[in-house]
Order: C-alpha cells, then sequence, then structure tokens
C-alpha cells in the first residue's frame, strides 16, 4: 500500500510539475514572442532607403529594453533582396519565409548558444521597384528558461514533499486527500496560456501552503511579465500610422456610401480604430508613468500653470460635444513633481470627466492651495460611478459597470493612482453631491 | 589629481618596457607599450587601454600578496584592444577597456568568459551585465575651461544651453579655439555624441553652433586638454574629466554640466580564450576590492567606483551598460550618424 | 481654406488629402521638408499639417525655421507617437497644437478653427445665405443686425447645410458627421440639435425642412 501511495505521490508531482511547467513556458513564451515580434517590428521601420543606398538607424531603447527583461545577449541581422546589409551576416535563416503580415518565430542555435528569433519580411522600394527587406531578431532565453524552470521545479519538490508527508495517514486520509488535489492540478492543467490569476480554487486546509506557494510563484512571474508593458510601449506608435490611414478610408467610404448596412459596418470599424488607438495609448501612459516613477527625477515646477495649459488643450476637444470646462486657478501652486507624470495623471482625469458628461454638460476643474498641498479638483454631472467602490476602479483594466458604450481601456484611473503614490501625493474619487463624479489629485506643496 | 605627463614619465625606468607600434612579435594587432611585473611561476597577461603609469600601484599591491605571479600588462588602443579579444583570439586572462560599446559587444557576441558569482554579487546593477562584464571605474566626461575661456564678469555655463549661449554671445573669441572630439576618429567620441543625442535636443544644436566656430576636432582626451592648459585653445567639450589635470593646475576649469553628464564606465571582462581565467579573475577581484579601489582612486588617480554618487549628484548619468550599446556599433546606423553630424557640424 | 500637408506616408497623405478636398479645402501635399519649403516659397496657405518625422530630416526643425522666419502660418503637428514626453516637446518647439494619429477629423477641424480664432486669421470666414449672415469662427449667426451665438455643434451642423443648400440631407449623414463614432447617439439626437438651430434662425426666411421619411433641407436663401 505504502509502494502504491509513493508511486501515486510521484505521478501526481511529475504530472503537476508537467502542468505548472507547460502554463509557464506557454505564458512566457508567448509574452516573450509577442515583445520580440514588436523588436523586430520597429527595427524594421528603422530601415529606409535614402539617396546613398540603404540606411538603417538603429533604435537604442529598442536594444535597451530587450535586454533589460532578463539579461538576453541579442543579435540581428538585415538582409535586402536576399543579401546580408548589416548585423550578424551569419546568423541563421527560417525555414519558411514569413508572410508580410506576420512575424515568425524559430529556435536555433547561434554561437554556441540556444537563440529565439523573431524574422520579418517587408518590401521596401529601392531604384522604382518593390525588393524583399528581412529582418532578423535574435535573443538568447535565459530569463524565460530560469522563470519556468524554477516555477516547475518547486511545484514538483512542494508535490512530492506534502505527499510523503501525507504517507504516515491512513488510506481513508489519503483517499480524501487526493481528491481535492487532483482537482487543483486540473484547474492549474486548464488554465490558459496568459492566464496568471492566483489560484483561487476552494482547498482544503492541509493544501493551504501549497496553494499559498504556488501562487507566490505566480506572483512572480506576473511581476516580471509586466516588465514586458516597459516595451510594449515602444511597439505602440507602430500601429498608429497604418489605423489613422484606415480610420480615414472608412471615414471617407462612409461619406461616400449610400447603403445603410455598409455604413453600419464603417461605422464598427471606425469604432474598433479609436478602441485600439485609445488603448495604445493610455498602455503607453502606463509604461511611461511606471518607468518615470522609477526615475524619480523629479524638478521644481508650478502645478497651476500645468492646469491652466492643459484644460486650454481639453476645451477644442471638448467644446465638439457642446461640453463647457470651467476653470478656477489662482497664483501659483510650486511643487517639485515630473511634469510628464502630472500631466499623464490630470490628462486621464479631465478625459475621464469629459468623455462621461452628457452634451451641454459643465466640467469644473479647480486648482488651489489647500493645508500644505497643491491640490487639483475636478468634477462632472456625468454618469458617476454606479456605486462601484474607488479601489477597485483604481485597479489595471477595471472599469466601471455602465460605461460599456464608451470606449476605454480601464487603465486611466491606474495611471492616475500610480503617478499620485510615486510623487508622494493622493488620489481620490467619488460621487459627487446632486450626481456625477468628483476626483481629487493632490501633491505636497513645495 | 595628478599632472599626467608628469606620471607617465615617472615609470620609464623600471620594469622591461618597451613600444611596439608596428606589429609585436606574432600579434596581429598594435600594441602601445607593454611591461612584465613580478617573476613568479604564474602568469596572467592582461590587456588594457589605461597607461601602465594609472595601474602600477594597484599591480605592485597586488604583486606583494602574490608573489607568485608575473603579471605581463600590455597597453592597446580601444579598436585594437577589440581586435585583438574579437578577430584575434588572443589569449589575455583580463581586459579592461574604456570602449564600452566594444566591451559589450564582446560580451555579447559569447567571448567572455562568466565571472565568479562571489566577484559580481556586490556590483550594483548599473555597474555590470549579466556575469560578464563589471564596471572598474566612472568618470564624468566633462567641459574643460581654459584660464582665459570666459570673458570677464562671465559666470561659467552650467548647462549645455548656457554654453550655446556663451559660445552665441562671443563669436570672435571662441572661434577656432573650441576642442572636442572627432566621433569620426575617435572611438570614445562616438560613443559620447552618440549618448549625447540620445539624452539631449540641445547636442545638435551645440553641434551646429561648434560648426560655425570652427571647432577643432581631436582624436584623443589628451590633446585637448594639453592644447586648453597651453592657451592654444579655450574651452573642450565632452574631455574624459579623469585626464584633466585638478582644477588649480593651470587655472584649468572642469565643469559637470547639470542638465546631466554622462559617466563612462571603464569595464572589464574575462576572454573566453583566456589561459588562466581563475588568476584574471583574481586579479580582477583584487581591483574590486576596497584596497584596489582606493588605489585606483588615490594611488592613480581614476576616479573608483562610487554608487553613492549618483545619489549625490543627480546630474551625473551612467552611460547605461546594457545591448542598447551595439545599436550604435551597427555600421549603418554610425554611417548615418556621422552624416548628420557632419551637416550639423559643416553648414552650407 | 488652403491646407498644406506635409506627410511621408503616401497612403495616410492621400487618404487625409481627400478627406479635406471632400470638405471643400485645397490641399497641396508635399512629401518632404524640402517639398514643403517649395510650396511656402510659391503659395500662401491657410494652416499647415505637419508630421514630425519625415525622411530628410525632423518636423522640430522645420517648425525653428518656419519660426526663425516669421513666416504667420499657423501648424497643427500629427503625430504618431502619443508618450506625454512627445506630447509637451511639440508645443514647445513653436507647433500652434497637435493631434494624435489616428485622428477625428471632426476634431481636427475643430481644432483648426480654435487655432484660427487665435491667431485672429483666416482673413475671409464669413458667409451669407439669403439674410443671414454666418461667421463659423466666431460662431455667430446674424440675422439683419441682430447677431446670435451658435454653441459647436450647431456651428457645425448649420455648416453642413450651407455646404448643400436646398438638398435633402439623412438624419444618418447628419448624425455621422456631428457626433463622434465612440459616443452613444440617442435616436432623437438630430431632431434636438435641428430644434435648437430652428430657434436661431427664427425671423429669417431661410429656414430648415423636414421632409418626411428622408432628412431635412435648408431653403429660404
Amino acid at each position: 500500500m505504502l509502494l502504491q501511495l509513493l508511486l501515486l505521490a510521484a505521478c501526481l508531482s511529475v504530472g503537476l510539475y508537467a502542468a505548472v511547467r507547460l502554463g509557464a513556458d506557454r505564458a512566457s513564451e508567448a509574452t516573450f514572442d509577442a515583445v520580440l515580434g514588436a523588436a523586430a517590428g520597429s527595427l524594421a521601420e528603422e530601415v529606409r532607403v535614402a539617396e546613398g543606398g540603404i540606411t538603417v538607424d538603429l533604435p537604442p531603447a529598442t536594444f535597451s529594453m530587450l535586454s533589460a527583461m532578463g539579461e538576453e545577449r541579442i543579435f540581428y541581422r538585415v538582409d535586402v533582396d536576399g543579401a546580408p546589409v548589416t548585423g550578424y551576416a551569419d546568423l541563421p535563416l527560417p525555414e519558411q519565409l514569413p508572410t508580410a503580415l506576420a512575424p515568425s518565430f524559430y529556435d536555433a542555435n547561434y554561437r554556441d548558444t540556444d537563440v529565439r528569433i523573431a524574422a520579418i519580411l517587408r518590401s521596401i522600394r529601392i531604384d522604382g521597384r518593390a525588393a524583399p527587406l528581412l529582418v532578423l531578431l535574435a535573443e538568447t532565453r535565459q530569463g524565460q528558461g530560469a522563470i519556468a524552470a524554477r516555477l516547475g521545479n518547486r511545484a514538483a519538490v512542494l508535490g512530492l514533499a506534502i505527499f510523503l508527508a501525507a504517507i504516515p495517514f491512513s488510506l481513508y486520509f489519503a483517499r480524501s486527500f487526493l481528491s481535492p488535489i487532483d482537482r487543483l492540478a486540473e484547474a492549474v492543467g486548464r488554465r490558459g496560456a496568459r492566464d496568471l490569476r492566483p489560484l483561487r480554487h476552494p482547498a482544503p486546509s492541509e493544501l493551504q501552503p501549497f496553494v499559498t506557494a504556488l501562487n507566490s510563484f505566480i506572483a512572480r512571474l506576473r511581476g516580471t511579465l509586466s516588465q514586458t508593458e516597459t516595451f510594449l510601449a515602444e511597439a505602440a506608435h507602430h500601429i498608429r500610422t497604418p489605423l489613422t490611414v484606415m480610420r480615414n478610408e472608412a471615414e471617407l467610404a462612409l461619406r461616400q456610401s449610400g447603403e445603410e448596412e455598409t455604413r453600419a459596418r464603417l461605422r464598427g470599424l471606425i469604432r474598433a480604430a479609436d478602441e485600439s488607438a485609445r488603448s495604445a495609448s493610455q498602455l503607453l501612459d502606463h509604461a511611461t508613468v511606471l518607468y518615470r516613477a522609477e526615475q524619480a527625477d523629479w524638478a521644481e515646477m508650478d502645478l497651476a500653470k500645468l492646469v491652466r495649459d492643459l484644460v486650454e488643450r481639453f476645451r477644442p476637444a471638448a467644446e465638439m460635444r457642446d461640453i463647457s470646462v470651467r476653470l478656477e486657478v489662482r497664483g501659483t501652486l510650486p511643487t517639485r513633481a515630473d511634469p510628464v507624470l502630472v500631466e499623464a495623471a490630470l490628462r486621464n482625469i479631465i478625459d475621464n470627466a469629459v468623455k462621461y458628461s452628457a452634451p451641454d454638460g459643465l466640467v469644473e476643474v479647480m486648482a488651489e492651495a489647500v493645508a500644505g498641498e497643491a491640490r487639483v479638483t475636478v468634477m462632472d454631472r456625468g454618469r458617476g460611478l454606479a456605486g462601484v467602490v474607488d479601489q477597485g476602479l483604481k485597479r489595471r483594466f477595471r472599469r466601471g459597470a455602465n460605461v460599456s458604450d464608451v470606449p476605454g481601456s480601464g487603465l486611466g484611473l491606474t495611471i492616475v493612482e500610480e503617478a499620485a503614490q510615486a510623487m508622494g501625493g493622493s488620489f481620490a474619487i467619488g460621487p459627487r453631491e446632486g450626481g456625477g463624479t468628483c476626483a481629487v489629485f493632490s501633491l505636497p506643496l513645495l | 589629481m595628478r599632472g599626467l605627463f608628469a606620471a607617465a614619465s615617472v615609470r620609464l625606468v623600471c620594469g622591461v618596457l618597451w613600444l611596439a607600434l608596428a606589429a609585436a612579435g606574432a600579434r596581429g594587432f598594435e600594441t602601445e607599450a607593454m611591461q612584465d611585473f613580478g617573476t613568479g611561476p604564474q602568469r596572467i597577461d592582461v590587456l588594457s587601454t589605461t597607461d601602465i603609469a594609472y595601474m602600477q600601484p594597484v599591480i605592485d599591491a597586488y604583486l606583494v600578496r602574490h608573489p607568485d605571479v608575473t603579471l605581463h600588462y600590455v597597453v592597446a588602443s580601444s579598436q585594437e584592444v577589440y581586435r585583438a579579444v574579437a578577430e584575434e583570439e588572443a589569449p589575455f586572462d583580463l581586459v579592461i577597456s574604456s570602449a564600452m560599446d566594444l566591451q559589450m559587444k564582446i560580451a555579447n557576441d559569447g567571448l567572455a568568459r562568466p565571472l565568479p558569482a562571489a566577484l559580481m554579487s556586490g556590483q550594483p546593477g548599473w555597474a555590470r551585465w549579466r556575469d560578464l562584464l563589471v564596471a572598474v571605474t566612472q568618470e564624468p566626461v566633462v567641459l574643460l575651461l581654459g584660464r582665459d575661456a570666459l570673458p570677464p564678469g562671465t559666470p561659467a555655463p552650467t548647462t549645455r544651453r548656457e554654453l550655446i549661449d556663451l559660445l552665441r554671445d562671443h563669436p570672435d573669441r571662441f572661434r577656432g579655439k573650441v576642442a572636442t572630439y572627432d566621433p569620426a576618429v575617435s572611438g570614445a567620441g562616438y560613443l559620447f555624441a552618440a549618448q549625447d543625442a540620445r539624452l539631449s535636443d540641445a547636442f545638435w544644436r551645440l553641434a551646429e553652433v561648434m560648426g560655425r566656430l570652427d571647432a577643432k576636432l581631436y582624436c584623443c582626451s589628451a590633446g585637448m586638454i594639453g592644447d586648453i592648459a597651453e592657451g592654444r585653445m579655450l574651452l573642450g567639450y565632452n574631455v574624459l574629466g579623469s585626464y584633466a589635470p585638478g582644477n588649480d593646475a593651470d587655472g584649468l576649469r572642469i565643469v559637470e554640466l547639470q542638465d546631466y553628464t554622462l559617466t563612462l564606465l571603464r569595464t572589464a571582462l574575462v576572454p573566453e580564450r583566456a589561459r588562466a581565467p581563475e588568476a584574471g579573475a583574481e586579479f580582477l577581484a583584487f581591483l574590486l576590492s576596497a584596497e584596489g579601489q582606493a588605489l585606483v582612486a588615490e594611488g592613480a588617480g581614476l576616479p573608483a567606483l562610487d554608487a553613492d554618487a549618483f545619489d549625490r549628484n543627480p546630474h551625473l548619468r551612467p552611460i547605461r551598460l546594457d545591448p542598447g550599446l551595439l545599436a550604435n556599433l551597427d555600421q549603418i546606423t554610425r554611417r548615418r550618424f556621422l552624416e548628420e553630424w557632419r551637416a550639423a557640424l559643416i553648414q552650407p | 481654406m488652403r491646407f498644406l500637408l506635409v506627410e511621408d506616408n503616401a497612403e495616410l497623405a492621400a487618404s487625409v488629402a481627400a478627406r479635406l478636398k471632400l470638405d471643400g479645402h485645397a490641399v497641396d501635399s508635399a512629401a518632404t521638408l524640402d517639398e514643403a519649403e517649395a510650396c511656402l516659397g510659391v503659395a500662401g496657405y491657410d494652416l499647415i499639417l505637419l508630421d514630425m518625422m519625415l525622411p530628410d530630416g525632423d518636423g522640430r526643425d522645420f517648425l525653428a525655421r518656419h519660426r526663425k522666419a516669421s513666416r504667420e502660418t499657423p501648424v497643427i503637428v500629427m503625430t504618431a507617437r502619443s508618450a506625454v514626453t512627445d506630447r509637451i516637446d511639440a508645443l514647445d518647439t513653436g507647433a500652434d497644437d497637435y493631434v494624435t494619429k489616428p485622428f477625428d477629423f471632426a476634431e481636427l477641424e475643430a481644432r483648426c478653427r480654435a487655432v484660427l480664432r487665435r491667431r485672429g486669421g483666416g482673413a475671409q470666414t464669413l458667409r451669407t445665405y439669403g439674410d443671414l449672415t454666418f461667421d463659423p469662427l466666431a460662431a455667430t449667426l446674424a440675422v439683419g443686425e441682430e447677431r446670435r451665438e451658435l454653441r459647436s455643434r450647431e456651428v457645425r451642423l448649420f455648416e453642413l447645410f450651407l455646404n448643400a443648400p436646398e438638398r435633402i440631407l439623412s438624419k444618418e449623414h447628419l448624425c455621422d458627421r456631428l457626433f463622434s463614432f465612440s459616443e452613444p447617439v440617442s435616436d432623437n439626437a438630430i431632431e434636438v440639435y435641428v430644434g435648437r438651430l430652428r430657434k436661431k434662425l427664427a425671423g429669417s426666411r431661410a429656414r430648415i425642412e423636414t421632409v418626411r421619411g428622408l432628412g431635412y433641407r435648408l431653403t429660404g436663401g
């Protein structure tokens, strides 16, 4: 019986190891690939044709950020017309050329080390004809391998330890023990590649340490992956130009088409473009905020002036919807902060107020010194928060329950909150008396 | 700090020092100087861009503790150091160079050996890359003002903007009297210019202004410092501060610009082809120890690693030691940058 | 109005130009800074739309030269980067305003209008229809001696009618032009705005007729 139990323990540990390892492998590989692909894309963007032939302006930030994820080694190669132009001319080519639409990814051994390569195929105009441009970007995957291996190994060790500890108990105990673990393992195995939520599966108290440990690994993996956001930012702006063309063409077509069915589709297309652009912006803002918060690059600045300028910038967009913006600022409000962070925070607050205001609405912005703080208050008569507790709304990708008809990524309030915290300030948002929302952003006065 | 020229002449007497401007022995790369220290059976080969005089105090102290060592120290330019390791695969046990980008390329391309964990664990993140590359000194890149650089009553510029204003306001005074690196010739000059272009918009304007004033371009910091000290030049931009004599000597003034001051990291690695990698790493460990760093700072006058310096002086920016440096090394990117530089400098 | 569009992406330039022409504006396209300078040498423009990254240089250099030559033409920058630092940068270098790609044309128009209003430019903007005088920049409508203020949407709605007098405009068409695609619009929203506009037209011969089942028409000019 003991042997059987041991065998079972071993099998389950192996199963658990495989499930966790597979999940972690897939999740991290997908994320790392997305980043590598975007980096290769931004590299391809920098290859141009000028009078003297091909020019390349490699973006150092792309290399830095790619490397920052795990101190990886990086190799690249640029081919035009099938001949290497710059970079590592012996970097292995893909077996099948990628299509123009999507980068292809493959593993290879280069300079005695395993690398993951993203290949991108574009075409470039030289002397009036189109020539194929192939960009390869390779990185080592020590960071990814280490994360996945660590997670898997610890899961295996823990699984084994728990089962060995369980052996002294009777078979009866063992039986009631095994089924929840089975379910737990199944729950882990069933997860999608990107699902990195903590495990909330009901588990008997004996299994709590295991679940806690597993959750802490997941949290750590998630932390590492969140660094990719820094990098996604770099890539985000590259989708904007094609998005603009698409949006314009759709709008043109909409003007010229008389068929209501087509028109409805075109409207959907425009909405989708707006939504993508907005999400990209907010991701970018968020990454900027995370990055700059860490840099702590503060300088003396006048919050009052920044608020005045910002409100002026918003007026045309608000006026389009017949929304008035009333500004109440007196004197100066000297603070020590990062103007970029403050701008990102206030822009998101005012943007929210304008976005959720009804036509003919009024958004009020006040900046004043109160009790040693420079305080900016933004009030609207919009649809309010629908009773959702503000702490929840400030979390990433969380949106109110009553806003599904207005595009947004749900990152806005997170950006504000993180910016305020980084600079020693505070942010609160709540319902306004008589309907609407009142948001207060404060920084310490100098 | 100390006078560079005096220190360089003192060491001519001891050891076996000879100049080998052409290919020395079987080597395919050009060396500038070499010297053997000690007579022990354990041989350590060190290849470096740093002059022998600067390293002498550290090497002497190391040999007192390790009498069994013979340390063979070779000096070469940063390009030649790179060529020796990357192309000739010369079997050195330790390579120290001020060319961060070339060192990074060696490490990235798999030609460096992992350093012992004990050695890397104490190093801050900005001063190392993986376990392959580690900084041994941090040296600010400064504005050097000659004795008569400033018109009477004018304060020294504290930012690049102020420097631009100063040069613009006194074109006759500064015409032909501004010194800076020629990035087309100097690896360090190129690295500084590329970093400048990345960090500041003001840089291109500064280049235009310097071009209008017929700035003189130099291969090396020593040449700029010499000409400024002797009054042929008034002002040097992007001079490696560690080579300049102190503020008192010759009335020279070192200015760390407050908008930002680049900080060069002199870095070390152990090549894959090392014959005695453990011995090389051991000497490196001594160089990084408290005692070794004190000798580097006081004995040689090269600024030791000091993480607190960045807290105390927020304008100091260490040049980031990561593969971002590879981008600037790309030949086409470099050519394009140099074209832009020439266009800014030489106006129609 | 006459626009100079400086944008190196040919597809994008073509679609922006097509869209502006559709609204009756004249557009010259330049793919490089050199071409832009050449255009400015031979023609006068009401407004310049400038992309920041061009093959032969940075939009910032263009702005610097533009300001140095003290040319008065306002510039709106179209930026693909939306990082906050870049936005602040664009204004610091002397642009009058910026839009982030992809942009809403209604917003672009609103910003053009705001810029021209600030600069007091756009010399001849008054338009007349029958006994009406319409000033889109000042957002006023004068019936005889009496001036009436219009809100932003009323201005745009009236412009739509004025661009096609005596023609029937469908509700859907008006909706698409008046509201952002991302904002929820109720079925009777257009009726509300037409109602308001009718009040502002009171006392004039001009009127907006409802054509049952088809839409609205401006008539009486």
